[in-house]
């Protein structure tokens, strides 16, 4: 690369001449000498745990003694790859976790699978990698087998990450999408739209400026707590890509039951709020990435709520509404000035609208 | 949020709606010109408060929906152009035309890029000199000055590789088709209220004369909207055909003299084909002469193509207050948001596509 | 074809020959096309459709849009549903 390029990854502008050494080549992806040292300088510093530095064609991990496995896979492609909040690392590996924790699992171990684009400077994989380990850190699992492959230039906008997770689920907890009743409560632990919008805008593509942050966390902590209080839990699950909309249907579909949820409970921060209006979204749909949705027994509702409120990533739980039984497989609103509306499930993109 | 929170107070918006129940002695017929107040009336369920005396039926005010098949069949062909970065709208990338839509010209290689202004298609022009820039610009009124001043920067800019695929529509002449009709039960307008805020209301009182129906300037919000049927259903039970404006914190009777001006430098009335209803006269905007050189549709010589509708469909009787969506045979089966056969599916604020969406526990389908 | 929310303006600058504008809508900021109100100064509110603002809100107006439903809420309680609405 010459002195005068400039490398541009999504917003990050790198304004140093790079060399060699410095970027990802599809040498790095061939399995030879180039692979082992971007393995051994780069991919294990972070991650460095036992069974991983072992180096095997596979892990060989403890059966763990009670409760089954939950495991669950996940691939990672965002644009641009940091954004306020998070970047693809964190999200790789909170997506992951909270996948398992909402089976009512204590994550274990992760896989992590990376395709990188040729061309990536390094220190871009780095600070990815970096993130990867706090986030693993925080949520108390560790990354015990891996891959790379180098794709070549413009087939692969970046890094794309796979994330495969393992979690055992203690014996006493029933936590599935077919498992809502009627009387159930429904509670959201916190403010939607965050990380969909806080995407689009770094993104930069529709103009628009605002102080949103994503809301990418591992949420197994929180459901710790929850599971702490109470042995009523029925369903949780994380409003990830559609939304709490989509989320809400799919459980309604599962369990064959109605949820009805009042729409000034809903929280949305007034800056999400605002983006939607200009953009003609509406929040139900946009995807979260730190937030669940809980279906308790309603004897339990309060101290769930409570203890939800007490957790750093449940600040701001609020009560949304309630399990019925019809009409069935539906998702109901009462909107603010009290009309009923029917919400459905997110149909396509989400699309700024001009009406 | 200011200007908007206020209008949705739920106390002030179900006083108005009690109000609306004590003044409505009789059964009324009201049409409201506006996919953005057909979106509100839906979003916030506002149809189920009003008496069952007071019927809403929702006209053709979805600028998506009522693009001709033929239109989008073009910007498809364009759009499919390898040297052509076709910019739009995001409501206008789901609207299929007779074989396809843009997101899947997209998917097979095509430009298409979603903005959410004309002028971002400007700015990408200028950043891509090799390239012709296509913008599709559709819409009412309101969206007139937005897309008249593009064509102005063009100009002003010198560029050479923008251009517009155009397909305005305009309210009053769609109200006289409608009012024209010998079936028309429509006995009161909701007048769209930011196609005022461009136009003023002063095209309104020779229609309200003629017709004798009530025309009354509304706004979006739920109380602006509950307000307009309020003034509407009051001026219909004492025999008052009159234009009034309930949403005067943003309209005045003349409108903005300086948008009516750009709009009046690039645009002229034509004919224009409305999907579902057909050939309305004088009711579209095509680009003057002189600025001929940013049509795209003579740019890319595509004046040819042709589109048949879907025989099944009957959009141009729901447009028109004749038919609500539940009496399509097609209704839900083939026809749904996914796999739309007509005007009023396509787009999330056609009428079919919002009771689809939001009223099927009425009348399941 | 219309969507078109409030915002108000933050500051006025020129770009390319146009009198742009930096409008907040409540925690979101765009920039808006202020040509079509050359009337509207910083901190008047106005109505932004695509990119463009089409019109000024008056904030007189709306007050006495909104007073105007108080008051016959206020009178309609004291006196009951019975009174005539002018």
């Amino acid at each position: 690369m010459s002195e005068e390029e400039q490398v541009v990854i999504h917003g990050l502008v790198c304004p140093r001449p790079l060399a060699h050494d410095e970027t990802v080549v599809l040498g790095h992806g061939s399995g030879g000498r180039m692979t082992f040292d971007l393995i051994t300088k780069t991919f294990y510093p972070p991650f460095s745990n036992p069974t991983l530095l072992r180096g095997d064609d596979a892990a060989v991990v403890e059966r763990p003694e009670e409760g089954k496995l939950a495991v669950s896979t996940d691939a990672h492609i965002v644009a641009p790859l940091f954004f306020p909040g998070g970047d693809i690392g964190r999200l790789s590996v909170a997506g992951t976790v909270n996948d398992l924790v909402c089976m009512g699992a204590q994550p274990l171990w992760l896989t992590a699978s990376f395709i990188l684009e040729e061309g990536l400077p390094l220190y871009v994989l780095q600070a990815a990698l970096e993130s990867m380990k706090s986030t693993a850190e925080e949520a108390g699992v560790q990354i015990i087998a891996g891959d790379t492959k180098v794709a070549e230039r413009g087939k692969a906008d970046g890094i794309f990450i796979s994330t495969t997770g393992v979690g055992r689920i203690p014996p006493g907890r029933d936590v599935h999408g077919a498992n809502a009743k009627v009387g159930d409560v429904v509670l959201v632990s916190g403010t939607l739209g965050d990380h969909g919008l806080a995407v689009l805008a770094a993104r930069g593509e529709l103009g628009f400026e605002a102080q949103i942050r994503s809301d990418v966390a591992p949420l197994h902590g929180l459901v710790e707590a929850i599971f702490a209080v109470s042995t009523d839990i029925h369903v949780l699950r994380d409003p990830t890509r559609g939304g709490l909309a989509t989320t809400l249907n799919e459980i309604a579909r599962q369990s064959g039951v109605c949820i009805e949820i009042e729409e000034t409970m809903i929280p949305v921060d007034p800056s999400v709020e605002a983006a939607c209006e200009m953009l003609g979204f509406d929040p139900l749909y946009v995807a979260n990435e730190g937030k669940l949705v809980v279906i308790v027994g309603a004897g339990d509702a309060d101290v769930v709520e409570a203890a939800m409120r007490d957790h750093p990533y449940g600040t701001g739980t609020k009560r949304i509404g309630v399990v019925c039984e019809a009409p069935e497989r539906r998702v109901l609103m009462k909107t603010g000035i009290g009309g009923t509306r029917v919400v459905d499930v997110l149909s396509g993109e989400l699309l700024p609208r001009i009406c | 949020m200011k200007y908007i929170s206020e209008y949705r107070d739920a106390d002030l918006v179900k006083k108005v709606i009690a109000d609306i129940h004590s003044t409505a002695t009789r059964d009324w017929v009201l049409m409201e010109i506006c996919g953005g107040q057909t979106h509100a009336i839906v979003r916030h369920g506002l149809g189920q408060l009003l008496p069952a005396q007071i019927e809403l039926v929702h006209g053709p005010g979805c600028p998506v929906c009522v693009t001709p098949l033929e239109l989008i069949d073009k910007a498809l062909a364009i759009a499919a152009r390898p040297e052509v970065i076709f910019t739009s709208y995001g409501d206008m990338l789901r609207v299929p035309g007779s074989q396809r839509d843009l997101f899947s010209i997209r998917a097979e290689g095509g430009d298409v890029r979603v903005v959410y202004s004309p002028l971002d298609a400007i700015k990408i022009a200028r950043e891509n000199p090799e390239k012709q820039v296509v913008f599709f610009a559709i819409g009412f009124e309101t969206t007139a000055p937005a897309n008249a001043m593009s064509v102005v920067q063009a100009a002003s800019l010198g560029l050479e590789n923008f251009s517009l695929l155009v397909s305005h529509v305009r309210v009053p002449p769609a109200m006289h088709a409608i009012l024209n009709s010998p079936h028309n039960r429509v006995q009161g307008f909701l007048a769209a209220g930011h196609v005022c805020a461009v136009m003023g209301y002063w095209e309104y009182p020779p229609i309200a004369q003629t017709y004798k129906v009530p025309i009354v300037v509304t706004g979006f919000e739920p109380l602006d909207i509950a307000r307009g049927i309020l003034e509407t259903v009051k001026l219909l039970e004492v025999d008052r055909y009159e234009v009034t404006n309930a949403y005067s914190r943003a309209v005045t009777r003349a409108g903005n003299q300086a948008a009516q001006q750009v709009i009046d430098r690039v645009f002229e009335p034509c004919d224009r084909k409305w999907r579902g209803i057909g050939m309305i006269p004088e009711s579209g905007w095509r680009l003057r002469p002189e600025y001929a050189r940013f049509d795209a549709e003579q740019l890319f010589d595509v004046e040819a193509i042709q589109a048949e509708e879907s025989p099944l469909c009957i959009a141009g009787e729901i447009l028109q207050g004749l038919k609500k969506p539940h009496h399509c045979e097609a209704f839900g089966n083939p026809c749904t948001p996914e796999n739309p056969l007509g005007a009023t599916m396509v787009s999330t604020e056609g009428a079919c596509a919002a009771y689809y969406r939001y009223g099927r526990l009425e009348h399941p389908a | 074809m219309c969507l078109g929310i409030p915002g108000k303006i933050n500051s006025i600058y020129e770009s390319d020959g146009l009198r742009m504008g930096k409008i907040d809508f409540g925690g979101v900021q765009r920039e808006a096309c202020l040509d079509y109100v050359p009337e509207a100064e910083i901190g008047d509110y106005v109505v932004v459709h695509v990119g463009f603002a089409i019109s000024r809100l008056s904030e007189e107006e709306a007050q006495e849009t909104l007073s105007l439903i108080r008051e016959i809420m206020d009178i309609e309680e004291e006196l009951g549903p019975e009174v005539e609405n002018t």
